[in-house]
């Protein structure tokens, strides 16, 4: 989503190739237990309900298995760096740092408000940036949110569901977790005119080292996204979490249509 | 996840406007289904503690156990431990029907009795899949005794796993719901075992007999349109009145502030606010039963024989699991568990068995143990209420109103929560 995807190409590849070798071992089968018998009830007895929670998942395989790939990428990579920060930053500089990443955010809203020509979130999104970039200290602060600018959403993903394209499968990329087709392209987009505003505005031309500081931004804004999501795979402990996940996750993308 | 599933029925809900109420008792919530949905509106909740030290522990209860692959990402049974840097009681916290060691109430519990100073250690439910899994040697949850030993051997573990890092004076022992029915069990266990020797035992809106109480849960699905059997068409309308509500107005994000709005709507009627409580114990109860009949390859819901991987797709058995009614889990698959470890159990004694009458006379005679619950707290009859005067006498809280749990973070209820354990 936030991540600035040159660099997070390297990642993705070594992601990909561990998951497709994970998913090969959850393929073994025991051959040693005695045929399969009908259970005592079955989904033909409820036939003349609706269906609860059904989101199509044509490639619900692949789904499940980063979905599970995602959950060891948290425990073994992302939560520990995430609970380091959280233990040496403080809480305040925590929030500074949600705010400034949140802030440089709002250009996405901003101009993809402009694309789907909503000119009241356009204005709120462009006070929210004035505001937060002057007042709030370069996006430190939040002082928008108290003058009642409250923050909008608006991404490609949502541009193009405006526009009447599809939703598509659903589809649980590495690292970035739920998406729909839709929602996964609308990211590339963004990333994409990212990359190239970056490359426009040049924000630290002439800087020594310009690279490496972006590289380190990058990854700080990384570490910051996965600090502000509370969400955590298999936390539940409930059974058909990814299920509800996928229903939760495609509701929302569905309601955000709508603003 | 727990938390999604509760926000979402949460949002799903709603109700008849605040009250004015005849009585001194300040909570404000009118309706038992709408208090329990919504809970305690922020102002009038107790405080927090600024900051808590916690810990999550995994316990291997049982080495040899073979985790099925579609339990693959579970790491034993999870507790949680907030504990204070000096010597303290601690208190034991056992969670309601479905819920773990991190729900939403066990959490403000937690945080209530942290605050007073005491440590905590919550423990899921017996009915929670992770307990299932992990601490439960049948695999099958719901016999109160059984659950009892289950409960007090994982607490046992627990205790022997932290109490080299925490100084502890003391123990006592707290449920709330199905988690209270629990407690009055592992009280009575552990005065045999004599291990904790708990010195006070709370029960917050606990069950009085299991089969009862949930089959009072089961039946707000009767009064939804179509009944019981037509539970997805009834949550596929519920959904759709949300979000065409959600369409219509500025809101943005999905928080208490548009939970509040839905409630001013009155968006659902009282029976549909009651059918959503409904819901969502069916749902609880969909993971447990699925979760029970993998580890007893019970052949249920799934297939007999039939071994499930760590991404075969698994929707249609909560599906079908989500239509079963308790009575069909109690009749085909509960009971007759229970007539095979204990053959000649007839029904009626069964029923028996899961309910505080069947230990009243260690309850009566105890004076450790104290329960709290409301007028108006619908798992249990008008009848059962009043059990629950006559059995505790003084040491029962019996408030008008808050519905199942509703009232519980109630700056009041939260001080006579604390009360109780403090009063030695």
């Amino acid at each position: 989503m936030m991540f600035l995807l040159p660099r997070t190409g390297p990642l993705i590849a070594v992601a990909l190739s561990l998951v497709l070798s994970l998913s090969g071992c959850a393929a073994t089968r025991t051959s040693a237990l005695p045929p399969e018998e009908p259970a005592r009830h079955t989904l033909a007895e409820f036939s003349d309900d609706e269906r609860v929670a059904d989101i199509a998942d044509p490639w619900e395989g692949f789904n499940r298995s980063m979905y599970n790939f995602n959950y060891r990428l948290d425990k073994y990579v992302f939560l520990p760096v995430v609970r380091g920060y959280e233990f040496v930053v403080p809480t305040l500089a925590q929030k500074g740092i949600s705010n400034f990443f949140s802030n440089i955010g709002e250009v996405r809203t901003l101009y993809n408000s402009a694309f789907q020509a909503k000119g009241t979130k356009f204005l709120i999104t462009f006070g929210r940036l004035l505001a937060n970039s002057t007042l709030g200290i370069g996006g430190l602060l939040d002082p928008a949110t108290p003058m009642g600018l409250r923050k909008q959403h608006g991404d490609f993903g949502q541009t193009l569901g405006q526009w009447n394209v599809g939703a598509g499968p659903y589809l649980v990329l590495p690292v970035l977790g739920p998406n729909t087709l839709r929602s996964a392209g609308g990211s590339a987009v963004d990333a994409g005119i990212r990359y190239a505003l970056l490359g426009v505005i040049d924000p630290l031309q002439g800087v020594d080292h310009g690279e490496i500081i972006l590289a380190g931004a990058s990854a700080l804004e990384a570490v910051d996204m996965r600090h502000r999501l509370p969400f955590r795979y298999y936390e539940s402990g409930f059974p058909f979490e990814y299920d509800f996940t996928r229903f939760l996750y495609c509701q929302w993308d569905e309601l955000l249509l709508s603003k | 996840m727990k938390r999604r599933i509760a926000l979402l029925v949460l949002w799903l809900a709603l109700l008849p406007a605040s009250v004015t109420a005849a009585d001194d008792y300040g909570y404000p919530i009118p309706g038992a289904y709408e208090a329990t949905i919504l809970g305690t509106p922020g102002p009038l909740k107790a405080p927090r503690p600024e900051r808590m030290t916690v810990r999550q522990i995994f316990l291997d209860i049982s080495p040899a156990l073979q985790r099925p692959d579609v339990f693959f990402y579970d790491e034993g049974l999870r507790c949680t431990l907030a504990y204070q840097d000096k010597r303290a009681p601690l208190v034991f916290l056992i969670a309601g029907t479905g819920a773990d060691d991190q729900s939403q109430k066990a959490l403000v519990m937690m945080a209530a009795l942290y605050r007073a100073g005491y440590h905590v250690l919550t423990l899921p439910s017996p009915t929670h899949p992770n307990f299932i899994i992990n601490a439960s040697r049948s695999h099958v949850p719901g016999d109160l005794t059984e659950d009892a030993e289950d409960l007090h051997r994982a607490m046992e573990l627990a205790w022997d796993r932290v109490k080299a890092d925490v100084e502890v004076s003391g123990f006592h022992l707290c449920g709330y719901s199905l988690g209270g029915t629990h407690a009055a069990f592992v009280a009575r266990l552990d005065e045999e075992r004599k291990v904790f020797n708990f010195r006070k035992v709370l029960l917050v809106n606990p069950a009085v007999n299991l089969f009862n109480s949930v089959n009072r849960i089961e039946g707000l699905l009767d009064r939804i349109p179509g009944g019981p059997q037509k539970i997805g068409a009834y949550f596929n309308r519920m959904l759709a009145k949300v979000t065409d509500f959600y369409r219509r107005g500025d809101y943005v994000d999905i928080d208490d502030n548009f939970l509040y709005a839905v409630f001013k709507a009155h968006l659902f009627t009282h029976d549909e606010s009651g059918g959503l409580i409904g819901l969502s114990f069916r749902v609880s109860l969909a993971g447990m039963i699925f979760s029970s009949d993998v580890m007893t390859n019970g052949g249920y819901v799934v297939p007999k024989n039939r071994v499930l991987g760590a991404t075969d797709p698994i929707g249609d058995y909560f599906r079908v699991s989500v239509h079963l009614r308790f009575l069909d889990y109690f009749d085909e698959y509960f009971y007759p568990y229970m007539r095979k470890k204990r053959p000649g159990l007839d029904r009626a004694s069964c029923i028996a068995s899961l309910g505080l009458k069947s230990i009243e006379g260690y309850l009566k005679a105890s004076p450790k143990f104290g329960a709290m619950t409301n007028e108006d707290d619908f798992i249990l009859a008008k009848e059962e209420v009043d059990y629950l005067r006559g059995l505790f006498g003084e040491r029962a809280r019996i408030y008008p109103r808050g519905g199942h749990m509703g009232n519980l973070e109630y700056r009041d209820n939260m001080a006579d929560f604390i009360g109780f354990f403090k009063q030695e």
